[in-house]
């Protein structure tokens, strides 16, 4: 366990940094949560886990594809079809606020997001094709398939279906996406920690070559890591359709692909594959979510939080960066005999 | 004599935090010589061609050219000083044409445009040059590897190589192409040029070469002319005897003779193009059938085939009396099969994974996914197996990237161990170990056979091989060559008598 | 002794490997003429020269900033800042002529050294520290589109500034009423572009160096070839080329919109690998592209003849093309790994 102490040791702190900038910026009400009048948790941070929990849903799936040496660019596009679908689904029905049609447009969602997954995982295992290509396909049409559901409309939902509640309803006061965000979290670390998943990913990831030789059904786990990536996404989008009562296909889930994978980098995954870290990731997407408030707090424009991700990514993909290490450190590191620098330092990190 | 010789190396020694990849070697290329560097897997041929060519600095010793000291800040500068290098891997493009991968980077040109007219031109002279005659404007790829190989050579040779050195350029060419390049050897060396020439391939060696420096585990055994030099005698010198104080393995008679044991493999024909020859072997019940042969004798080859590692195109495999179809790694670890591959690193272990992981691996991939090895169970296993095979440092949760090769390679023992198999197939289990490690597993081999284990074998080590092994399957060329009773005066001379009485004409 | 003469011909005959090598764009060009004969045969003026030239027109800058892919995909990376990097020039454009009163040719030249500086900067990270390309070109996209908002979260016209009434001036080609066409000057600078593009992939040392670092990095630095000039090279054409597409924009629309190209780097990665080069990088011509984008436009043309059918269509279909290209791609390799053992 210390091994994963030590990993998210920089992600709390940098964490915590933000919350302290924006303590100091607008005072211990930030952090504080408070209750609403309607008797539902609120305050500014209980908001940033809110307005997070599409994000961290699909960078939970994201971090197990990563895991596996992978990558999914198409989770933007699920996410806009999940939401596309079950927004369309209601507002077919002649009853809106029918509470079997809701949970029937979930599952269809759902069952469709998830068969969109394992077709990027049967592209990946069994065609041999690259994950950034094989998902690159959806990634450009996906959003046209939305389109195609919707007809090129943003569907509304009544605020009165009971849909909504997944957006923007409490259970025992807190936030439901922060419940089903919660949930899932468990599930997964539950579902790659219990059983024997997380290792067998791990294995996969980490020496494919070693995997099969050791017997280990790659391409089923594989399908099976993408088919939950889509999942996550599918349920994304839905929580996030349900919290605006609407589904936009063209902008519902923009770039939410990048800020997923950043979240994940940010949350000590190798983007080489490997061990996986799903806490790292949570509080990743956390930091992510605390950032787009941190800039308006300190009385920047929102425009500044796409500059502000852009020099977020540059200084993690430049940290992980071995030779970008080695050159800023060599001035620091002029010892005649240096035995192995790089085993201790990946052994340290 | 020293004088004639543009490149002079002496006492080269290189470390590789904390092991010795050479220690003290000298190397001279003449003028118009082949010069061989010969020695198994590990004894620090290309290391030692790396240190010359500048991949790697050299910790002691020095490199002379034509009597001034150097040393290369890497392939291009060496390059530059007229030393080439053509390596196994074809080091070109196949989607650029023949002509361009000739000349890339010094293409004729008009004004800022390549003249493709000239550079064709110029292209199909260099190539008759070495006797070739190709389609220069066709793209690389549609050529055969030994073309490829060929054209890397022309290339090489354009930039006024004085030393050009081939690195193992014919493991993937055939009778005739061979014929060719050896041709193109002696033409260049009759043109001046010094050859370094490594191979495994004996026969052409020995067709070529004009002298040998022979290396065995990073140290110099000896510089001989080739005439002075058979071949019975090179192997000697290239497999060596180990002089370390191996405890000697006691089996116990029950053990040496299970030749009327019920047979467990049957392979019968088994082979694959390009890899292995067909041929036939069986390993019985309790015995230990050892694999031995040169590098590139296909005795890997042999072994994977029966793991499932690779698929066989001609045969058939029988195991516990039964047709095995669709062989690969699952379903041969199912029926029992288990399969220690050559390379630690690259095959066998997950660096990043704790050595508890990897050991429980080949169970957990039994088993699937969704059934976890119970945490109890798996920390008494694994805490047992650590015990009995002296895993140092003993701690489970130690990612396995950071052990010695020694304990990595018990580690691995240990995950196949885990399922009890009823063949275990060992790829140079021994290789780049420390001795203790070696008697440990050479000890663990015996005992698991004795307790009814089939074991197949691979070694380079003739030692080895011939103390362990009931029978031995003898390799050479890709075709396995003969099957030895292990008698009690069964010596690894024979072995290298065998090898050198079997293979084909030169 | 004699050495013998070794006089071998291809394994694969040379006609197969030629088609090899021309199936995808093969496949692209019949595609574009079926798109085409099958508009022709069901809308009336569909035949009209002006259909054709009209893709040259509306699609002049993607084509440039597919061309500018084509480099990047062809050494084996990828850009993803395009879009964001096009919008941030167009926003420039207008910044510098309207607020701060640069003269346009001048700010136009700044604008492109500016996309070209951001290309070498790139190029160098991805270069010399490893980051992964779509890592390193990730970075351009949020930092371009957040410059962009800052600089206007609205709409700039620049119908004021008489430079910009230039890229639209256009050359008739016959009387456009009976069978004569116009295009605009913007075309041919886009034409330009691709003219230079396929003399410097194919006669120049630095294109071949481009397929070769493609087909195999290792190789080439082996080879002895400017392995990091070639790498940082492709990525400053890619970014001059997002430049100049933004600055052909400015042309087309007289104003920058904050949020327009979005998804654009898609839309040339589509249009870059339906035109038959390899999404792995070393194998490809920059025709191709202009066919791929050819095709995207095509789409787009006979959604607006059918009327009723909405752009989304072209995106679905091109991702349909994708797949099937990326498919086709895979069975050509396959078929040439088989001499392999």
């Amino acid at each position: 366990m210390n091994a994963y102490a030590k990993r998210l040791l920089w992600p709390v702190l940098i964490l915590l940094a933000l919350i302290a900038v924006n303590i100091v910026a607008t005072g211990v009400d930030f952090i504080v949560p408070s209750v609403n009048d309607d008797g539902r948790l609120g305050g500014a941070f209980v908001n940033i886990l809110r307005r997070s929990a599409p994000l961290l849903l699909i960078a939970l799936g994201m971090t197990l594809v990563i895991a596996t040496k992978g990558i999914d660019l198409s989770v933007g596009a699920v996410y806009a079809i999940g939401a596309a679908i079950a927004c369309q689904t209601i507002i077919d029905a002649p009853d809106q606020t029918a509470g079997g049609l809701v949970l029937a447009a979930v599952a269809l969602a759902l069952a469709a997001t998830a068969a969109i997954g394992a077709w990027n995982g049967v592209m990946v295992a069994h065609f041999g094709i690259q994950p950034i290509v094989a998902t690159l396909v959806l990634m450009i049409a996906g959003r046209g398939i939305a389109q195609l559901v919707t007809g090129g409309q943003i569907p509304k939902v009544q605020d009165a279906s009971p849909f909504t509640e997944l957006g923007r309803g409490a259970f025992l006061t807190v936030p439901i996406p922060i419940w089903i965000a919660a949930l899932v979290l468990t599930a997964l670390a539950l579902l790659t920690r219990r059983t024997a998943l997380g290792m067998l990913l791990e294995s996969v990831g980490g020496n494919p070559e070693a995997s099969r030789l050791a017997g280990i059904r790659s391409r089923g786990i594989t399908v099976l890591v993408y088919l939950v990536c889509g999942l996550c996404a599918g349920l994304a989008g839905l929580i996030g359709a349900a919290n605006l009562g609407s589904a936009d296909a063209n902008n519902g889930g923009l770039w939410i692909e990048l800020d997923a994978i950043l979240a994940v980098v940010i949350g000590g995954t190798a983007l080489l594959g490997g061990r996986f870290f799903l806490l790292g990731t949570a509080i990743g997407v956390v930091i992510i979510g605390t950032l787009e408030d941190t800039i308006i707090n300190v009385g920047l424009s929102s425009q500044w939080q796409f500059t502000a991700k852009a020099v977020v990514v540059f200084a993690v993909a430049l940290l992980q960066s071995p030779e970008f290490r080695g050159w800023v450190l060599r001035p620091l590191r002029r010892r005649p005999e240096a035995p192995a620098p790089a085993q201790a330092e990946e052994a340290a990190s | 004599m020293p004088d004639a010789a543009p490149v002079r190396m002496t006492g080269i020694v290189k470390d590789f935090t904390g092991v010795r990849a050479l220690d003290g070697v000298d190397l001279a290329l003449r003028p118009g010589e082949i010069h061989a560097v010969m020695g198994e897997n590990g004894a620090g041929k290309s290391t030692l061609i790396k240190v010359l060519t500048g991949v790697h600095g050299h910790d002691a010793g020095e490199i002379l050219l034509d009597g001034e000291p150097v040393r290369f800040s890497g392939p291009k500068a060496a390059q530059a000083a007229g030393i080439s290098t053509v390596y196994q891997e074809v080091n070109l493009t196949e989607n650029l044409s023949v002509a361009e991968n000739l000349l890339a980077g010094r293409e004729p040109r008009l004004g800022p445009f390549i003249n493709f007219r000239a550079m064709r031109r110029r292209a199909t002279e260099l190539l008759d040059g070495i006797g070739v005659d190709l389609n220069v404007a066709a793209p690389l790829g549609a050529y055969s590897i030994a073309v490829q190989q060929l054209v890397a050579i022309a290339r090489a040779v354009d930039i006024e190589a004085k030393v050009l050195i081939l690195d193992e350029p014919t493991s993937s060419l055939d009778r005739d192409e061979v014929e060719v390049l050896l041709g193109v050897m002696r033409r260049l060396a009759a043109d001046g040029t010094a050859l370094v020439f490594i191979s495994h391939f004996l026969d052409q060696v020995y067709a070529v070469a004009d002298r040998m420096t022979v290396l065995r585990n990073g140290a110099l055994v000896g510089e001989w002319a080739t005439a002075d030099l058979p071949q019975n005698a090179l192997i000697g010198h290239m497999l060596g005897r180990e002089a370390a104080a191996l405890e000697q393995i006691e089996r116990t008679a029950a053990a040496h003779h299970v030749a009327d044991g019920e047979p467990l493999v049957e392979a019968v024909g088994l082979g694959r193009k390009g890899s292995i020859a067909p041929y036939d072997l069986t390993v019985r019940r309790g015995e230990v059938v050892g694999l031995a042969g040169l590098l590139g004798s296909g005795r890997t080859e042999t072994a994977r085939l029966i793991a499932g590692a690779d698929r066989a195109d001609s045969g058939s495999l029988r195991f516990a009396g039964r047709r095995v179809g669709g062989h690969n790694p699952r379903t041969a670890a199912a029926r029992g099969i288990a399969f220690c591959p050559e390379n630690r690193k690259t095959e066998g272990l997950v660096g990043d994974l704790t050595v508890a992981e990897n050991m429980i691996l080949a169970m957990q991939a039994s088993r699937g996914w969704a059934r976890s090895v119970p945490p109890a169970r798996r920390d008494k296993l694994v805490a047992a197996f650590i015990d009995k095979l002296g895993i140092r440092p003993a701690d489970p949760d130690m990612p396995v990237r950071n052990l010695s090769g020694g304990n990595q390679q018990k580690v691995l023992l240990a995950r196949w161990m885990l399922v009890e198999p009823k063949l275990l197939i060992l790829d140079e289990p021994t290789r780049g170990i420390d001795v203790g490690a070696k008697a440990d597993i050479q000890r663990l081999v015996a005992e698991l056979s004795a307790d009814g284990m089939a074991v197949l074998f691979v070694s380079a080590e003739l030692d080895e091989v011939t103390r362990l092994s009931d029978r031995i399957a003898v390799l050479r060329d890709r075709e396995l060559i003969a099957v030895l009773e292990a008698e009690a005066d069964l010596t690894s001379e024979h072995i290298v008598d065998t090898i050198v009485a079997g293979g084909r004409e030169p | 002794m004699t050495a013998p003469t070794l006089t071998a011909r291809p394994t694969r005959s040379k006609l197969f490997d030629g088609l090899t090598r021309y199936v995808p764009i093969g496949a692209t060009i019949g595609l574009l003429a079926a798109l085409y004969l099958g508009g022709v045969a069901n809308y009336p003026n569909f035949d009209n020269p002006q259909v054709v030239a009209k893709l040259f027109i509306d699609n002049a800058p993607l084509l440039v900033v597919a061309v500018g892919m084509t480099f990047v995909i062809l050494s084996g990376g990828i850009d993803l800042s395009v879009g964001s990097v096009m919008a941030f020039a167009t926003m420039a454009c207008a910044w510098l002529t309207v607020d701060a009163g640069v003269a346009a040719p001048l700010a136009t030249v700044l604008v492109l050294a500016f996309g070209t500086a951001w290309g070498l900067l790139v190029g160098a990270v991805i270069h010399y520290f490893h980051v992964q390309p779509f890592i390193a070109t990730l970075v351009g996209l949020f930092l371009f589109r957040g410059l962009t908002l800052q600089i206007s979260a609205t709409d700039v016209s620049m119908r004021e500034i008489g430079f910009f009434q230039w890229g639209m001036t256009h050359v008739d080609f016959g009387e456009v009423r009976d069978g004569g066409f116009w295009l605009p000057y913007l075309s041919f600078v886009a034409f330009a572009v691709v003219a230079v593009a396929f003399v410097v992939l194919h006669y120049t040392r630095f294109g071949r160096g481009v397929y070769a670092v493609g087909g195999s990095e290792t190789s080439a630095l082996l080879m002895g070839l400017p392995v990091a000039r070639t790498k940082i090279g492709v990525y400053a054409i890619s970014g001059c080329c997002a430049a100049l597409a933004g600055v052909l924009a400015a042309f087309a629309t007289k104003s920058a919109n904050p949020l327009a190209n979005v998804g654009t780097e898609l839309d040339a990665i589509a249009a870059v690998v339906i035109g038959g080069t390899l999404l792995t990088g070393g194998a490809g011509f920059v025709l191709g592209t202009v066919a791929g984008v050819m095709v995207w436009g095509m789409l787009n043309t006979l959604i607006a003849f059918q009327g009723n059918l909405s752009s989304w269509w072209a995106r679905i279909v091109m991702g349909a093309l994708l797949l099937a290209f990326i498919l086709l791609q895979r069975v050509l390799a396959r078929s040439g790994e088989k001499r392999r053992t």
